[in-house]
């Protein structure tokens, strides 16, 4: 067997190993994607609750609460990245990276100071390779999100709003997270977490319908004292409802175009391959013929 | 005695774990236990660590414990809101 032909089939060989690697990881997200959405269509009466009620207070009440104040002086930003804990998912952490690198800038730009927060994995390193600092991360659990880790998330990042600059706090906080749009599109969202300026998907009672005149149990401030730190939760718990679908669909879709390449790649090779042993053989042919014929060439000359 | 219902959704963080009628639920609010029937004034109130207990229609009860979060009544619908919830 010649040396090109050997290489040939060494090429056809790793990518038919590649294949079966990305095949597997295709179906096994495939089948994620589906538990992903589930959870994120579980996890949708609580927010949906929460969010009503938070809007039958606000009307009631002329919020007037510490977490929804804007402060006269904004100096220093929190920013909560949510990335995944392994790669193979085609641009899905890089994006939330890039994202927050815009964002940065443009926090940087008003003379705000930056900190961090990170989830994943690639964030981690991300902040490693550059050498930066992140007051907090969170890995390990990027693909089944728990609400324990949205609680400590929301505990962490709320305490620090509570400080306030001058105690090492913070006076804004951003999260930037994929957000599930389809099985083929995953958007990278900014939002501004605190101070709560609009609360999100407000309910606003339909027409000729009116909020119920609510009777606050112990009194309106001290339930919404309760209630704005659970609405952050929830909406902490959303954003890694929402990355982990994206994730496991832009992995989904990252294998699928790699089989499809180690696909084209196989077939390629295989063409080389075969026309690479045909000219071997014709090569050989005419080889023989060519001894033949001066072995013939010399007889007769005898 | 009325044979009007309640609707009672009790939702956790990552999941709705019980929706049906029932004919009264007594859960833990911060300011104590607090039994509520059909026809209840509309309510927003800060649930403490409990036991919420439900006596559906039939007479039989179900009982869960809810941890930190809230209940909104309206409308004859009960919603009680917890960050961990479970039925024991």
């Amino acid at each position: 067997m010649g040396a090109q032909l050997r290489v040939y089939r060494q090429k056809i060989k790793s990518a038919q190993t590649t294949k079966k690697i990305t095949r597997a990881m295709e179906l096994i997200s495939a089948s994620r994607i589906y538990k992903a959405q589930q959870r994120l269509a579980a996890a949708n009466p609580y927010s949906r609750a929460i969010t009503r009620a938070v809007s039958a207070v606000a009307t009631f009440s002329n919020i007037d609460h510490p977490l929804t104040t804007e402060r006269a002086q904004i100096r220093r930003a929190a920013v909560v990245i949510f990335t995944s804990d392994r790669g193979l998912a085609g641009a899905f952490s890089s994006n939330v990276l890039k994202e927050t690198e815009q964002l940065t800038q443009l926090l940087k730009d008003q003379g705000k100071e930056v900190v961090y927060y990170l989830v994943g994995r690639k964030a981690v390193g991300f902040f490693s390779f550059r050498k930066r600092s992140a007051i907090r991360s969170w890995t390990g659990g990027t693909d089944l999100p728990v609400f324990t880790t949205a609680e400590e998330i929301s505990t962490q990042v709320v305490d620090a709003f509570n400080a306030g600059y001058d105690n090492g706090g913070v006076d804004e906080i951003h999260l930037v997270y994929n957000k599930f749009v389809s099985m083929i599109s995953q958007e990278p969202q900014v939002v501004r977490l605190l101070p709560l300026e609009i609360v999100e998907g407000v309910q606003t009672p339909e027409a000729g319908e009116v909020f119920p005149l609510y009777e606050f149990e112990p009194d309106v401030n001290k339930v919404l004292d309760a209630l704005l730190p659970v609405y952050i939760e929830s909406r902490i718990f959303n954003a890694m409802l929402q990355s982990a679908a994206a994730e496991h669909a832009a992995r989904q879709k990252a294998m699928k175009s790699a089989t499809e390449n180690a696909d084209k790649l196989i077939k390629n090779y295989t063409r080389l391959s075969n026309s690479a042993r045909q000219s071997e053989i014709t090569q050989q042919i005419s080889e023989i013929v060519g001894g033949a014929d001066a072995l013939v060439d010399t007889s007769d000359k005898e | 005695m009325s044979d009007k219902t309640l609707h009672i959704d009790l939702v956790a963080a990552d999941r709705a774990v019980w929706s049906g009628d029932a004919k009264m639920v007594i859960a833990k609010t911060v300011e104590g236990e607090i039994g509520l029937l059909a026809g209840h004034e509309p309510m927003l109130a800060i649930l403490s660590e409990g036991e919420v207990r439900i006596t559906l229609p039939t007479g039989e009860s179900i009982k869960a414990s809810a941890n930190g979060g809230f209940l909104s009544v309206e409308n004859d619908v009960v919603t009680i809101v917890a960050r961990h919830a479970e039925l024991s």
